[in-house]
């Protein structure tokens, strides 16, 4: 099976993220990356398929320079090659300009199967995969879980709300959005790390790929969320905080 | 024609609440043009549906209906509506923001050459959508270029309206479906692994997050929780790397709870967490990060490193009970 990954480079989830100046985007100086979370458990999810099925595993990743740090942690944990979408714009499309980009990249390598995350944990639209599958003309499933081929395709494991799960058989090739928590990730070992070095970073700018769409959806303005509920900070030391808590805890709440 | 859609969501037979929430948005909407939002209720069989939708707050209701629409496919929902939509014309069209609309919403919108704005938590005047970003720590407020706009609204952010008094006028859409447009075959839903622990009864629960780093710390909190009498909960990458059993995940994907007192150890609070929980009686935050959006749910917060605090606690409750 030949794999294509979708992998987003995102802030690191500790960074203090600031709103930019323009108001419109964050600070992206002296920010801290790493990949997108639920990429994490697609790549994983498609190391293991080509394990077991054989193949070729295929990172796909659109953003500026930096996002090759990104790429070669994927291929470090066992991607054979990868593509990047140079773009220092991406911020001024929306998810169709996005999915429209790698859609088209990723037509061009006719995979068997294409993986994305869930949810990009910056933008957290939601969609790049069920869009990429739209425009690739192939069927697609969000919140998957697991994958398990099968002679006429494949069948996966989809998250319904509230505990619940449902099987669902797809033909091939197909695009499938990955839930994290299906699967357990695996670290890179001294040796991918080395290996990835040598191995294949096609790069691809942007404009090649045609001209994506004008955005639907125009991010207009970035702010600080507005606060709902006052909460009581309570403060000192974790002592001194300990034990004012655990007297509104008795005489307030009533629960000790 | 034009005008405001709202398409309503049923899981056997009953509509859930974020279905109504999205009915308060869509009037919203509707409300700028002084008119009243249209329902659409969409499957195999929607007349039972159709009336219950009539008694809301809506003008009229379209039942969207074709036995492909039973059970429910990304392929099947996205050719209805589409269908639909160039029939119809609508300016806006809102959707609850269920797993099932994150999975064919997007493929409508895209055969319109729109994309979803999804996930709203606010509609202001313009309008102007505004949604999470950055896991919560930031706004973002969107507009929306040409038509028609597809909006999906979060659970719990609109205020669900109450019925009315006479009736809507229902009518129906037949879309036409092949069955060969139908590309996924989907099974019968079941349950994951049999529940054991029924967090939804407990009245004390002692969650915890990433913040505590590795399986090894998390006896600190186990020692919390014993100290309370409290069950112990998780946010989902605890569960995710196995640390705890599902069935102790708290959120969208797991469990909702509702006990007296919520402690929530090295959680940022991400909306996925909060719906699970916030319906609690006393939410207690413990978080090195004062900006992390718990906070914003907590009734009390300590600031602070949980490997400072969560042993110092436990200390205080142990005391307090002698
Ligand atoms: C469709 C979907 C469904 C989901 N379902 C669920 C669900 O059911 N339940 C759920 O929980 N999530 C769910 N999620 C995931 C959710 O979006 C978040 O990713 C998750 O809740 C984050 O968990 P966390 O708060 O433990 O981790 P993080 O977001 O990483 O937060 C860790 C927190 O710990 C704090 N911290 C770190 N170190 C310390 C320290 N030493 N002392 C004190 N504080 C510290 C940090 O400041 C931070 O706020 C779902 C996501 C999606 C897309
Ligand atoms: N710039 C990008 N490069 C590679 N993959 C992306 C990019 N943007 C989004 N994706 C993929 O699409 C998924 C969903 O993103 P989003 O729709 O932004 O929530 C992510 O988890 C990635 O797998």
């Amino acid at each position: 099976m030949k794999i294509i990954v979708c992998i987003k480079q995102v802030p690191e989830r500790d960074a203090q993220v600031r709103i930019a100046s323009s108001g419109k985007w964050i600070e992206e100086s002296d920010l801290q990356y790493a990949m997108n979370e639920s990429d994490a458990y697609a790549l994983e999810e498609a190391l293991q398929l080509k394990e077991k099925h054989g193949g070729e595993v295929v990172v796909l990743s659109a953003g500026p320079e930096r996002a090759g740090t990104t790429i070669r942690e994927a291929l470090a944990k066992g991607a054979d090659r990868a593509i990047q979408v140079e773009s220092d714009t991406l911020n001024q499309l929306d998810a169709l300009g996005v999915a429209q980009l790698l859609a088209n990249a990723a037509k061009q390598e006719s995979p068997d199967l294409v993986l994305t995350g869930l949810q990009s944990d910056d933008l957290g639209y939601g969609q790049t995969g069920v869009i990429m599958a739209e425009i690739m003309g192939l069927p697609h499933a969000s919140l998957i879980l697991n994958v398990e081929k099968t002679d006429s395709g494949i069948t996966v494991k989809r998250e319904l709300e509230e505990g619940w799960f449902q099987n669902i058989e797809l033909p091939l090739p197909a695009v499938l959005m990955i839930q994290s928590g299906g699967t357990k990730l695996r670290y890179a070992t001294l040796m991918g790390i080395k290996k990835a070095k040598t191995k294949e970073l096609k790069k691809l700018s942007a404009t090649e790929l045609g001209q994506p769409a004008a955005p639907a959806a125009a991010l207009d303005k970035i702010t600080q969320p507005q606060k709902q509920k006052s909460t009581q900070i309570i403060s000192g030391s974790a002592k001194e905080a300990a034990a004012t808590l655990v007297e509104k805890l008795k005489f307030e709440v009533r629960v000790i | 024609m034009s005008g405001v859609y709202v398409v309503l969501e049923d899981r056997n037979g009953r509509f859930g609440r974020i279905s109504f929430e999205a009915i308060a948005a869509a009037n919203i909407l509707a409300a700028q043009s002084g008119s009243k939002p249209t329902a659409i209720v969409i499957g195999a069989q929607t007349e039972a549906l159709a009336a219950e939708a009539a008694t809301k707050n809506v003008g009229k209701v379209v039942r969207i209906e074709h036995a492909l629409l039973s059970p429910y496919t990304p392929d099947g929902y996205a050719a209805a509506l589409q269908q639909f939509i160039a029939a119809e014309s609508p300016d806006y069209i809102v959707f609850p923001h269920t797993y099932q609309v994150r999975d064919y919403a997007p493929a409508l919108a895209a055969r319109l050459g729109r994309v979803l704005i999804g996930d709203v938590t606010q509609i202001a005047d313009g309008p102007v959508f505004i949604r999470s970003l950055m896991q919560g720590r930031l706004s973002g407020s969107y507009k929306s270029t040409g038509g028609p706009t597809l909006v999906s609204v979060q659970s719990g952010a609109f205020r669900a309206e109450d019925a009315q008094s006479s009736p809507a006028e229902i009518t129906t859409f037949a879309p036409n479906i092949e069955a060969s447009q139908i590309r996924t075959k989907p099974g019968e839903p079941f349950r994951g692994t049999a529940q054991t622990v029924d967090l939804g009864s407990a009245p004390m629960i002692v969650a915890v997050g990433r913040g505590i780093r590795e399986e090894s710390n998390l006896n600190l909190v186990q020692d919390l929780a014993a100290s309370l009498g409290a069950e112990i909960a998780a946010s989902r990458p605890i569960c995710d790397n196995g640390w705890l059993p599902i069935e102790r995940q708290v959120g969208s994907s797991g469990q909702t709870v509702a006990p007296k007192l919520y402690v929530a150890v090295g959680i940022s609070g991400a909306i996925q967490h909060l719906v699970g929980m916030k319906g609690s009686q006393c939410i207690v935050a413990i978080n090195k990060d004062a900006e992390a959006p718990i906070f914003e749910v907590a009734d009390y917060g300590i600031v602070g490193d949980l490997f400072e605090v969560v042993p110092a606690l436990t200390e205080a409750v142990k005391s307090a009970k002698l």
